[in-house]
């Protein structure tokens, strides 16, 4: 009887494997690795001293601060709102909730410009409260408050989107349980609830930070572009770019970029440090 | 006293419960027997609070039951597919219902302790409380979350086809076990099967149900001896 050779049926032969993997890296370098490269090349493309000049200039620094403030007030706010709605969503049955998951996507079907337009129909002076709050001497719109709502509405879905599945995966049975063994709902939540989503939480506050800072078409309607005042980081990028001023440019694309690795970073720690604990729940 | 009146339940247009009743003396072990739709395990949830009567009444030890919310009802609740928390060790799990008590009827950390020790031990299962959930098998999952509902010292306890996802010779072993539990905590059990020889087995008195309605009630032998109806003879003799 002659011998065949036998190949696992998961097995390619390697000069495929050696392809795909290729591509697979040369896509990877090219389309992420590459442009960030560029962004850092250019940034310090007059030194470190040059760098440094850049990022201190004031209105560079008024726009650091502007994006940071705008996050710290749309973050947690949509934090909040996105557990809020999880909870409704999977731990209750009521009427109109499909139209309500719906709604909550709507942020990330529209495009970010006409989220923008919305609020300045709505808070223009030729909008609906627009004549009534400068009566009142109310700023919203080319001012803080028009910037975070912008960030609110457009960074909306990502927590209630990453816990939507996740708590709905999970089913009610441990909260019934808690239920039936004394526990208030304020309770069930914070120790039942809670820790079961903390690093689906965790994860999508992270991707939300991320997104309220790097957003740029709905905070370009709202902002105004005054230098020194509304202008936030990516905005503050364009106007440096068409102004010539690469290096600026670049400076700040980096201060964004580094804020991005700096997420990925602190969300991959945090998944080494409680792999035990990660493996332990999702093993269940 | 345990007194079920003309419980019903809708969801949507299906009834799920159309007029079911039945009294059991304090500290019996009912079964709740009948094919899967015949709306057991939505009575067995309205007993523990986890679902609401359309209309119907429940006394329990001189007790409007229906109008008492879960967490007052003092019911312990062990769910089909276990429903331990994931994230706490078998100690925690079991500690659950003592820790959630307001601070005047916490009882302290050490009689916690002991606590939870005696009742591995009724469960037979001594040195897991480390162990995480997902580092059990099946049988010793739903042991622990037998342990979890006694640990409240429960007036009523409630199980909703606890061994329906465990192999036979766990199946019986458990039964046994949980018998042996129920006389030595002198609680009121209502347990739903659609498993005839484990109702029969286990149970004083077994409600056989069907269409959301009890079909027949009394006791085991009896209900072998004189079925009343049709359908009980022929879902007895599969």
């Amino acid at each position: 009887m002659s011998k065949r050779t036998f190949h696992k049926p998961t097995e390619d032969p390697i000069w495929l494997k050696a392809l795909l993997a290729a591509v697979a890296v040369g896509f990877i370098v090219i389309l992420l690795l590459l442009p960030l490269v560029l962004v850092f090349k250019e940034a310090f493309a007059q030194g470190l001293e040059g760098f440094w000049r850049a990022i201190t200039d004031d209105d560079t620094l008024d726009s650091v601060w502007l994006s940071l403030a705008a996050a710290a007030i749309a973050v947690p706010l949509n934090t909040l709102f996105g557990i809020a709605a999880a909870w409704c969503i999977t731990k209750f049955d009521f009427w109109g909730k499909a139209f309500l998951v719906t709604l909550i996507d709507l942020p990330f079907s529209v495009s970010p410009v006409v989220s923008g337009l919305v609020y300045v129909l709505v808070f223009g002076m030729q909008g609906w409260f627009g004549k009534s709050l400068a009566d009142h001497d109310i700023h919203i719109l080319f001012a803080l408050p028009g910037i975070v709502l912008a960030t609110i509405f457009v960074t909306f879905p990502f927590v209630a989107r990453e816990l939507i599945p996740l708590m709905q995966d999970q089913g009610r049975d441990e909260e019934e349980a808690a239920a039936t063994l004394g526990a208030s709902g304020l309770g069930t939540f914070l120790r039942v609830t809670l820790p079961n989503i903390k690093w689906g939480l965790l994860y999508s506050v992270l991707l939300c930070n991320a997104r309220a800072l790097g957003e740029f078409g709905a905070v370009a309607v709202v902002s105004g572009h005054i230098r020194g005042q509304t202008n936030t980081m990516p905005l503050h990028v364009e106007l440096l770019y068409n102004n010539y001023d690469y290096v600026g440019a670049f400076a700040v694309s980096a201060l964004l970029a580094m804020l991005a690795v700096l997420t990925l970073a602190l969300k991959s720690l945090l998944e080494w440090r409680y792999a035990d604990e990660l493996a332990a729940i999702h093993r269940h | 006293m345990l007194n079920v009146d003309s419980v019903s339940k809708k969801f949507g247009r299906f009834a799920a419960l159309n007029g079911a009743s039945f009294v059991a003396p304090q500290g019996g072990f009912i079964s709740l027997l009948g094919p899967s739709g015949s709306g057991k395990t939505t009575l067995l949830r309205i007993l523990g609070g986890l679902e609401f009567a359309d209309s119907g009444s429940v006394r329990f030890a001189d007790l409007n039951w229906l109008d008492m919310p879960a967490r007052t009802r003092n019911a312990g609740f062990v769910f089909q597919q276990y429903a331990l928390f994931r994230h706490m060790t078998v100690a925690e799990n079991i500690a659950f219902g003592l820790k959630v008590r307001p601070r005047s009827s916490r009882p302290s950390r050490s009689e916690i302790r002991k606590r939870v020790n005696e009742l591995l031990d009724l469960v037979q299962l001594p040195g897991l409380e480390k162990r995480y959930p997902s580092q059990l098998s099946g049988g010793q999952r739903q042991r622990v979350a037998l342990a979890r509902a006694l640990a409240i010292e429960p007036r009523m306890l409630l199980l909703d086809e606890p061994f329906g996802a465990l192999d036979a010779k766990v199946r019986k072993e458990l039964r046994a076990d949980l018998r042996r539990i129920h006389d030595h905590a002198g609680v009121t059990t209502v347990f739903v099967t659609h498993d005839q020889e484990e109702a029969f087995a286990v149970a004083d008195l077994v409600a056989v149900m069907k269409d959301g309605r009890i079909e027949q009630y009394g006791a085991p032998a009896d209900v072998r001896r004189n079925p009343k109806t049709d359908f009980v003879s022929e879902f007895l003799s599969v």
